[in-house]
């Protein structure tokens, strides 16, 4: 998917330390809506927002939302089926 | 303790009353451009604007049938949630008092829905009494799709992520249902005087 | 992983529109070649802007280097491409990113395509697969309007720079016989290692660009697990 605008899962790279407690760039994640597969690092990432939307390569469909409310993380991972842990 | 940055004062208007700017907010000469996906892009052939749910039947307009109604150019204050504010801005649009007269419903709550699969939600008395317009145009042009065009929610009363891009409809509803960002911790109602930013605030 | 002061030790001119920042932040990580580092802003009125750069510098380089193409309307690039002074005092945070970063493995050479600033983690590539002496082929191929855009321009036009391969997009100097366009399919295909070979590849640079170029490699039957991208958004600048 191409969207000039977006950027990708690098660009938050700091705000996922933040969340996860660690480098998720190369965590691997499957899409819960079209089943693609792939590094954090490629999701296309949009920040300016009122949060964090990382959505699916293949199918743009929402894999996490990221807001802070108040100094609090709050995540959405629920369109990611699976995420596993970077090597 | 954050240290400030020797020189550094970002894009702000200096010389701004004030009493203009709700709590926490800072006045931006740019009009930036915050998206949850990509922009969409459709063709005004296809577009078309519907008020359903707790109606008797949907209303529905064409872009053609939409563009004939009666429609205004006001000069509001705008204030989004991340936190900058643009004063002064102009739209031309079609008045929600206008699309929703004669529109018989015992709703008290209205879900507004976008291209893309963005919505937000705000009690329907909100969207009445000249505070709310469907706008085509922004600043005397026609509004750009990375605005939110062909046409965009506007209702300068609340944080902006309330005035949603690309609009298509209003779901007109019994019980209140919070959108997109309310379902993210994000304030239901949203007054910028309040600092109602999330819930609870 | 926690913001940390860095002061600006020296402030090196680059192009017409960027300038590379040299910073001492105390208590530094080594970092890898091609990650970066979030930046953090504080006006007097309490105000926050927050940004990421890539670190241009190696690993090895005694201080960490970023530099900044100053965007137009920006908010913060201007303001550290033309404001800050040596002996100013910024918050940094990282080094951040496992993704996008270069260590040699043996045998396996590599092609670095940046698109205007994009060049900046591929130039800390470059730097630290010399300072580290390593053997493995490695080839940037870098997109800029003019020579005149062209960041590191001595660095990279030097006799020793390396296998560097230049295309000036927009205007080229008299008797210039490097290439002269956007990167193509066929571009690409002239420069990148073969595929047979198995190049690890980091395209880094506009949104735009790097998916024009990633998919050409695709297309070029490069395994797309084995490039490796690094958007900068629609200017390829700032976004926050």
């Amino acid at each position: 998917m191409t969207d000039s605008q977006a950027l990708d899962g690098n660009a938050i790279a700091g705000t996922l330390v933040e969340v996860f407690g660690g480098d998720m760039t190369t965590a691997i994640g499957t899409c819960g809506h079209c089943g693609a597969r792939g590094p954090m690092a490629e999701g296309v990432v949009y920040t300016r927002a009122p949060g964090v939307v990382v959505r699916c390569r293949s199918c743009t469909g929402l894999l996490m939302v990221i807001t802070q409310v108040h100094d609090v993380f709050c995540v959405d991972a629920l369109g990611l089926v699976e995420l596993q842990a970077p090597a | 303790m954050t240290r400030i940055t020797r020189g550094f004062h970002g894009r702000r208007r200096p010389d701004v009353d004030p009493a203009r700017v709700p709590p926490g907010q800072y006045v931006t000469q740019d009009f930036p451009v915050l998206s949850a996906g990509p922009t969409p892009h459709g063709s005004l052939d296809s577009w078309s604007f519907t008020i359903r749910g707790q109606v008797d039947q949907p209303h529905t307009w064409t872009w053609d049938e939409f563009q004939a109604l009666p429609h205004e150019t006001v000069t509001r204050d705008i204030h989004c949630v991340t936190k900058w504010s643009k004063l002064d801005t102009v739209w031309t649009g079609v008045s929600l008092d206008t699309l929703l007269d004669g529109v018989e419903t015992s709703a008290e709550y209205v879900t507004a829905f976008s291209d893309g699969g963005y919505t937000t939600n705000l009690p329907l008395e909100d969207l009445t009494g000249g505070r709310a317009w469907i706008a085509f145009s922004y600043d005397d042009e026609p509004l750009h799709p990375e605005h939110g065009g062909p046409a965009r929610l506007l209702v300068p009363h609340l944080y902006f992520w309330k005035s949603a891009k690309w609009v298509r409809g209003l779901e007109l509803q019994l019980e209140d249902e919070p959108g997109f960002w309310e379902g993210y911790g994000y304030h239901n109602y949203g007054d910028p005087w309040r600092e109602q930013r999330y819930a609870g605030d | 992983m926690n913001w940390q002061p860095g002061t600006v030790l020296e402030l090196i001119e680059q192009t017409a529109r960027t300038r590379s920042i040299v910073f001492d932040v105390p208590g530094w990580s080594r970092h890898r070649a091609g990650q970066h580092v979030d930046v953090r802003l504080t006006a007097e009125d309490g105000y926050q802007a927050q940004r990421s750069y890539s670190i241009a510098s190696a690993p090895e380089d005694r201080h960490i280097e970023l530099t900044v193409e100053r965007i137009d309307d920006g908010e913060v690039s201007p303001f550290l491409a033309d404001e800050l002074l040596p002996g100013d005092e910024i918050e940094l945070r990282g080094p951040i990113g496992g993704y996008f970063a270069w260590e040699e493995a043996p045998g396996t050479p590599v092609f670095l395509v940046g698109g205007g600033s994009g060049v900046v983690p591929l130039r800390a590539m470059l730097r630290h697969h010399r300072a580290t002496g390593s053997t493995v082929p490695v080839r940037l191929l870098y997109s800029a309007r003019s020579l005149e855009d062209v960041i590191y321009r001595d660095e990279l036009t030097a006799a020793d720079a390396g296998d560097v391969r230049l295309t000036l997009t927009r205007r080229q100097p008299a008797g210039w016989t490097g290439y002269g366009r956007r990167v193509d399919r066929e571009l690409a295909a002239e420069v990148c290692w073969p595929e047979a070979e198995r190049p690890l590849v980091y395209v880094c640079g506009p949104t735009g660009f790097v998916e024009a170029v990633a998919g050409a490699l695709v297309k070029l039957g490069h395994d797309a697990a084995r490039i490796r991208t690094e958007r900068f958004g629609p200017t390829g600048g700032e976004t926050p």
